[in-house]
């Protein structure tokens, strides 16, 4: 048995780990691994995502349960101190000792600190590690106000994006004269910059930082040009460093800027049982900073180690697509055109942020590289015909102009592309294996590429061609992919929407008849009920018994079959008079009253056919319906704000009011719950909620998708500081976005957790507009909010609808089953 | 209490020797249901209009013993008629009243008929 040990247990290093058992025998080799950190590997590659509500065990590559079931033994919490080469034993911070037959390096890169004065300064913080990210939080929730991020390169702006998701004011400090210069060329550049200025993030170029200043705790920077800039914090984001210092210290050569120097069998040049990989090798003066070179290189080794033959490491090609901020940015081959002569291709489009940039070569035949910033779509075919040397169109500026004058895009399909053509670069999964797991073995959903090819799990960049390749291939199959609702309709609920528009279908019997089969269920019935109301927000009790029971009788069924009352109370805000109505209402029909999570008061333990006169009193005294039977909004919960708090910097109780108002009776797919913070303390819990608004000193900060319930979520912020108008149109758009997508039953959090592009698309979407249906959502909601009318007050006037309240048909009793007893005063279900 | 499950037995379609004149048609809604009152029994009637059918069971759900089965919604399963409990969606057939998405125990069902305008209900006694 071959004894292997492994340094590091980072991204690289768990990859060496997954490669080499899934290669061989757990018994051909005996593989320990030291990891530094206290958790095992996790994905750096999204460490940002930890800001916006991801928790560490989110990140991880795999539990610990995983290296049990491998049989690797796993030393978190050990940092390895020297290596015996003549021993051949490495030895921990502990003193223990551990003997190897083959070691590999995968110790990674720490973060590169400029060697600036005062950089030991409280506040100053560098940006790699989990640990790191917390001392972040921890300091910028507490201490400051506005950070500045050191480096405006890759890494710098994943940082900006986290701070930013903090609430900070954020600076972007970059010594080139342009943003990602490694990447970008000065147009592209120039559009990053102009759009993450209109997020809000500030930008300073050229700027080389002599000093930070301050007692003890940083207060601002000083640079070389005489200029200066006050910051509560500075995150270093600079670069990297290759953690060569065991290398070092074993007489292992290393490269003038760092790294251990490897042949392309990865093996150091002067010990061939000793492996660098990741970002702490460096072949031929380069170290490889991205994921995927790292991966092949750990892939690489496992095979070598497993005496399978290898293609020798020669490199690799460092484009890359990432959203950054929500901006697409993608170069690739050679962004600048230098390599060879070169022709490039152009097109700007500053109004809708846009840059987009080709290099041919010479004799017009091949693809050599480029820079995409604004919209990355085209990324991954233009990459392929890079990579697998396909010719040219004859207008090669229809690759990133698409179609023009009613021409289809030539060669830009997935289908296009050769079976050996490379799709996931960090998996190595090529198109023929995708398509064969496709054709052969039945496979049709994204999820399931992803967990028998690994495709999509690394970096995640190759999801949209996976996804093209998926629906090409099902569809040349003749096979549809679909979502359906129950055996009586063969169409997703989307679908279901759109029929019911373009049919100008009003009902559900006209539904069934023209488009489904069968007599319905419980599933179709509310289902398409909802959609029909979230379209032509007709009275819902016109159509009774497809509603389920509680928006049948406009009211919550509870235990012993009687119901409870919620009348609205918008934002939380009640009159002493209004209260002592509820309280007379509530004594009068002898019911249990409790104040419920949303900030009104429930009315429990009515029989159904006390319903109506009950809502004739509430409905004399000003109340309207508080919808809480149906699936739709719920309530706007507020904290009393800057009318009353010493805190509050914006009048949330009027907002919410206004909010609560402005969306009561919308139905959805499910519940909706909102809430209106009055300042950063957030009493109103809006993180928690489907849309939450929180205010700040400019304006209102817009969370979405947040869940309370069994599967408590975050809300996630969709934008920052935006004016009253502007948040109501984006919440108008995301909810109308949500009502038309999302299937039966999907809170918003469960919603955009399936999304594909997430967070980022919504954003395109609700923000950016991407779709151009930004005005057709608001259109509808407007439509909505016109037709709102109270549920109760329209049965309470209506004889034939207050009829139908009443449990028995031939009597005029209650049901006499229904009985209660007494607890701490007032009544509750008999048990 | 009444909300005892051993008060309602599935009716044989044989021994029926009272025809109930439950309620006139008009007060049963389409593809609906509604309660009536039959000695101290409970029982759910439904208009099952798409399919032209009639059904009645005890209002009772036997999975937590809630008056509410009248209140729940019909439909099919392939053929079969079914009405979901509102209260956890339990489905029971409306022919046989076995519970056809879990294990608990089956309806009693009865026999309906409607003669001029009128639904009546068949019972044992």
């Amino acid at each position: 048995m071959t004894r292997i040990v492994v340094i590091g247990n980072g991204m690289v290093g768990y990859k060496f780990c997954e490669k080499l058992r899934a290669s061989a025998p757990a018994s051909d080799f005996k593989v320990t691994v030291f990891g530094e950190e206290p958790w095992p590997a996790y994905d750096r590659v999204h460490l940002s995502a930890y800001f916006s509500g991801a928790t560490a065990d989110d990140l991880l590559l795999a539990p610990r349960s995983w290296y049990e079931e491998k049989d690797i033994d796993l030393r978190t919490n050990e940092l390895i101190v020297a290596i015996d080469r003549d021993q051949k034993t490495v030895r921990s911070h502990t003193g223990v000792e551990t003997s190897y037959d083959k070691l590999v390096l995968a110790t990674g890169s720490g973060a590169f600190v400029p060697p600036v004065n005062g950089v030991e300064k409280k506040g100053v913080f560098v940006y790699r590690s989990l640990e790191d990210l917390d001392a972040i939080i921890d300091f910028g929730k507490k201490n400051a106000k506005s950070a500045a991020v050191m480096g405006g390169g890759l890494l710098g702006l994943e940082a900006a994006k986290a701070v930013m998701d903090m609430g900070l004011d954020t600076h972007v400090i970059e010594f080139a004269p342009r943003l990602m210069p490694r990447q970008l060329d000065e147009a592209g550049a120039a559009i990053l910059k102009a759009k993450l200025e209109a997020l809000g993030i500030a930008i300073h170029l050229s700027k080389n930082t002599k000093q930070i200043t301050g007692n003890g705790k940083l207060t601002g920077l000083d640079f070389a040009d005489g200029s200066r800039l006050a910051v509560d914090m500075l995150v270093i984001s600079a670069g990297i460093r290759p953690r060569d210092e065991l290398a070092k210290g074993c007489g292992l050569s290393t490269a003038p800027r760092g790294g251990v120097v490897v042949n392309e069998f990865l093996q150091s040049r002067e010990d061939k049982d000793i492996f660098a990989i990741g970002e702490v090798a460096s072949y031929q003066e380069m170290v490889y900073g991205l994921v995927a070179p790292g991966y092949e290189m750990a892939s690489q080794v496992a095979n070598q180690l497993c005496g399978k033959e290898v293609r020798p490491f020669l490199g690799f090609d460092m484009s890359t697509k990432l959203k950054l901020i929500g901006v697409d940015v993608a170069s690739f081959g050679d962004p600048f055109g230098e390599a060879e002569p070169s022709t490039s291709i152009v097109y700007e489009n500053k109004t809708r942020g846009i840059y987009k940039r080709i290099n041919v070569a010479r004799d017009g035949k091949r693809l050599l590289g480029g820079v995409l910033v604004g919209d990355a779509a085209a990324y991954g075919i233009l990459l392929q015909m890079i990579q697998n040397k396909m010719p040219l169109p004859p207008d090669p500026e229809d690759l990133i102009l698409g179609a023009r004058g009613g021409k289809e895009p030539v060669g830009a399909g997935v289908e296009s592309l050769p079976d050996e053509a490379q799709i996931c670069s960090c998996e190595n999964v090529t198109k023929g294996a995708i398509s064969n797991l496709i054709e052969r073995d039945g496979i049709s959903k994204v999820d399931e590429i992803k967990s028998c090819t690994g495709a999509g799990t690394g970096c995640g960049g190759c999801i949209p061609m996976v996804n093209d390749l998926l629906k090409q291939q099902l569809k040349a199959m003749g096979k549809q992919v679909k979502n359906v609702l129950c055996e009586h309709f063969d169409f997703s609920r989307q679908e279901l929407l759109d029929l019911v528009k373009v049919k100008k279908i009003k009902t559900y019997d006209e539904l069934l008849n023209r488009v489904g089969k069968g007599d319905g269920c419980e599933v179709c019935k509310p289902a398409v009920a909802s959609i029909l109301a979230s379209t032509w927000n007709e009275l819902i009790v016109k159509q009774d018994s497809i509603q389920d029971t509680n928006d049948r009788y406009l009211a919550n069924i509870q235990k012993g079959g009687t119901y409870s009352v919620v009348p609205r109370i918008p934002g939380g805000e009640i009159t002493p008079e209004k209260l002592i109505v509820i309280g007379e209402v509530a004594k009068k029909y002898k019911l249990y009253t409790k104040v419920t999570g949303g900030q009104r008061i429930d009315l429990f333990g009515a029989r159904v056919d006390q319903l109506p006169d009950i809502w004739e009193e509430l409905i004399h005294a000003g109340f309207e319906s508080g919808h809480a039977y149906g699936k739709s909004l719920r309530t706007v919960k507020s904290c009393v704000g800057s009318t009353w708090c010493r805190y509050g910097v914006q009048d949330a109780v009027s907002f919410a009011i206004q909010v609560e108002e402005r969306y009561r009776g919308l139905r959805s797919p499910h519940k909706l719950k909102g809430a209106v913070s009055g300042c950063i303390r957030e009493c109103a819990e809006a993180q928690s909620k489907d849309f939450g608004i929180i205010a700040t000193e400019k304006g209102w900060n817009l969370y979405v998708c947040g869940n309370g319930g069994s599967k408590p979520q975050h809300a996630k912020l969709l934008v920052t500081d935006v004016d009253s108008a502007t948040c109501l149109k984006y919440i108008d758009r995301f909810l109308m976005f949500y009502i038309r997508t999302a299937e039966p039953l999907t809170r918003t959090a469960t919603w955009l957790n399936k999304l594909e592009g997430g967070l980022d698309y919504l954003r395109d979407v609700v923000v950016n507009d991407s779709l151009e249906i930004g005005e057709e959502l608001e259109r509808e909601m407007a439509f909505m909010i016109q037709t709102y009318a109270c549920e109760w007050k329209e049965v309470v006037n209506n004889p034939e609808l207050r009829a139908k309240f009443r449990h028995f048909v031939n009597d005029t009793n209650g049901d006499p089953t229904v009985s209660f007893q007494e607890m701490r005063g007032q009544k509750i279900p008999a048990s | 209490m009444t909300t005892k499950l051993e008060m309602y037995k599935t009716a044989d379609n044989s021994k029926i020797t009272t025809w109930f004149k439950a309620a006139p048609v008009s007060a049963l809604p389409e593809n609906g249901g509604a309660c009536i009152k039959y000695k101290d029994l409970q029982i759910a009637i439904y208009n099952f209009s798409r399919r032209n059918e009639w059904y009645a069971c005890q209002n009772l759900c036997p999975h937590k013993m809630q008056m509410a089965l009248s209140r729940g919604m019909i439909g099919s399963e392939g053929d079969e008629p079914k009405v979901a409990c509102p209260f956890h969606k339990k489905t029971f057939s409306l022919r046989s009243g076995q519970n056809l998405n879990g294990d608990c125990a089956a309806i009693a069902t009865y026999p309906v008929k409607v003669e001029e305008g009128y639904v009546y209900v068949g019972f044992e006694d």
